[in-house]
């Protein structure tokens, strides 16, 4: 009986799938920049993936049309309040960004690489928290509030300067324990729902959850710009989003253990182009 | 003899649901998967039942399988198998067990156990991301379950 089930699922499962495939479409951006949308697996995510896939493919015609413009991706007038942000002196310090940095351009190549260990504070930090480091250690500033505008702004703007550039997190040496957590945290049960990130993204991909086109769940197109609310969001909201769906108590942005998913997920896209702004639903 | 008829009399009105005892979460009996015994002790009622299936504040089972019998309700997910042909598929035992625990019949199945009250990884207070609290309860009621169950039964193939 169970068996004739089996087979009678697998019929009506493989006929489904087909109608919400990702779509076949390529990413260029204002004409010139290549992103690479999908790509082989890495090969520590290559038991269960052959393919990496951006979430871009994954969303509908026209909100990907406005992802390959600057001038029509709205995600684009928060990078430039942050790269106004950029020069202004702020903190105690009397610096701004570019008294140490000199032009943004020159960050190319930063983004990929996080979240990324750092020697000094002893732990895996994301590129909100490096740029936290800088304020409160380097200008006497205050800290900018994780994921929230001037953060997520300003994350937004390192990200479009990184365009293009393939993701490439490092997950050995001091950081593998950080992302052995990450991992076990994404293939863990969680909340009533007893779902996993693997769940969803993994087992689940193409396949529609009520009116959700479900992607891979890559980040290497965040921060992202949601036509849902109009703003920035990063990466690390988006998990609590996603984890409060499962119906479980939620992590908080900015804790060590969204950092420790977030280094997991970025290394699943490991040779995805880094894409923020990108835009989603 | 009067008294003896008063006897069968009362029995059979525990039987048929005045003084009926819900079976708890925790108390449930699985047999290969199947749970014979009615949860609330009363009969489902599958007019419920369809709203339950479709409605995303109680079973929301569309949000993983289609239903052409809810052709009204939009968007309809496909993570788990046309429920279309269900009563034909399964007893009521069987669709039973399915639904409170759907991992006892499918080995880690994706399908959430809806009547399921321990055991859970950071387990949160419906959708708001908090810790549950003491009001945490079965994603469905015993009755609600009855009536799900009712309803899949009446799913036959055309
Ligand atoms: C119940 C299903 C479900 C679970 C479980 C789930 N997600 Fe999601 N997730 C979604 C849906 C639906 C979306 C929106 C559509 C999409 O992009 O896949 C989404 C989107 C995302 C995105 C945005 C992708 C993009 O390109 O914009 C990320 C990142 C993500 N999820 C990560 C996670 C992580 C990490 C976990 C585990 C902590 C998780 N999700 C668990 C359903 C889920
Ligand atoms: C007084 C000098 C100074 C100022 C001002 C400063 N930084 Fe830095 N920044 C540094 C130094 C030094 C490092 C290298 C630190 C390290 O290796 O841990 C650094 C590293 C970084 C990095 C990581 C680079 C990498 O390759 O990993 C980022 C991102 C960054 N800064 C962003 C910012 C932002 C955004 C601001 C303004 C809000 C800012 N910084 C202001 C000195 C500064
Ligand atoms: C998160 C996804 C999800 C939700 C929500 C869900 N199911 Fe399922 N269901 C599945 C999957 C996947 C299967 C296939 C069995 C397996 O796991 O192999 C399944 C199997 C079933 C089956 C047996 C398949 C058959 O032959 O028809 C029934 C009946 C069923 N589900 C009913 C329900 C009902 C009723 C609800 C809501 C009260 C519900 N499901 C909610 C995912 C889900």
């Amino acid at each position: 009986m169970r068996k004739l089930t089996g087979a009678i699922l697998a019929t009506v499962l493989t006929t489904t799938v087909a109608s919400a495939d990702p779509v076949d479409d390529n990413l260029v951006l204002n004409e010139e920049t290549q992103i690479v949308t999908r790509t082989a697996a890495p090969a520590h995510v290559s038991d269960a993936l052959d393919e990496v896939m951006s979430g871009w493919l994954f969303r509908g015609t026209e909100t990907r049309a406005m992802q390959a413009d600057d001038f029509d991706n709205p995600g684009m007038i928060f990078v430039e309040q942050a790269m106004d942000a950029w020069t202004v002196a702020d903190g105690s310090e009397g610096k701004s960004c570019a008294s140490c940095h000199n032009d943004i351009e020159s960050m190319a190549g930063v983004k990929p690489t996080y979240p990324k260990w750092d020697e000094a504070a002893g732990k895996v930090q994301t590129l909100q928290m490096q740029m936290n480091e800088c304020r409160t250690e380097r200008m006497g500033a205050e800290p900018w509030k994780y994921d929230k505008s001037d953060a997520i702004n300003m994350e937004a703007a390192l990200s479009s300067v990184s365009r293009g550039i393939p993701v490439n997190v490092a997950i050995d040496g001091p950081a593998q324990s950080t992302w052995e957590l990450g991992k076990e945290m994404y293939y863990t049960r969680t909340g009533q729902l007893e779902l996993s990130c693997a769940n969803c993204h993994e087992d689940s991909y193409g396949m529609m959850i009520r009116a959700d086109h479900l992607s891979q769940g890559q980040i290497n197109g965040f921060p992202v710009y949601r036509l849902k609310n109009t703003k920035l969001n990063g990466a690390h909201s988006r998990f609590k989003g996603c984890v409060r769906d499962t119906r479980a108590e939620t992590y908080s942005p900015g804790s060590n253990e969204f950092t420790a998913l977030e280094l997991y997920v970025a290394s699943r896209g490991n040779g995805l182009s880094v894409e923020g702004p990108s835009i989603r639903n | 003899m009067k008294n003896s008829i008063f006897a069968v009399a009362a029995t059979m009105i525990a039987a048929t649901g005045l003084h009926a005892e819900e079976v708890l979460p925790t108390n449930v009996a699985f047999n290969d998967g199947a749970v014979e015994q009615s949860l609330s002790g009363v009969a489902g009622d599958a007019a419920n039942g369809r709203i339950i299936v479709g409605d995303k504040g109680q079973g929301n089972c569309v949000a993983c399988h289609q239903v052409a019998d809810l052709a009204d309700v939009p968007f309809q997910g496909e993570i788990g198998p046309a429920l279309d042909g269900a009563g034909e598929r399964w007893s009521e035992a069987e669709l039973r067990g399915i639904v409170a625990n759907a991992k006892i019949m499918f080995e880690d199945s994706m399908m959430p156990s809806f009547y399921k009250t321990e055991g859970f990884i950071r387990p949160g207070n419906a959708y708001t991301g908090k810790a549950a609290d003491d009001t945490f309860g079965p994603l469905l009621s015993a009755q609600q379950i009855e009536d799900v169950v009712a309803y899949l039964a009446t799913l036959k193939e055309e």
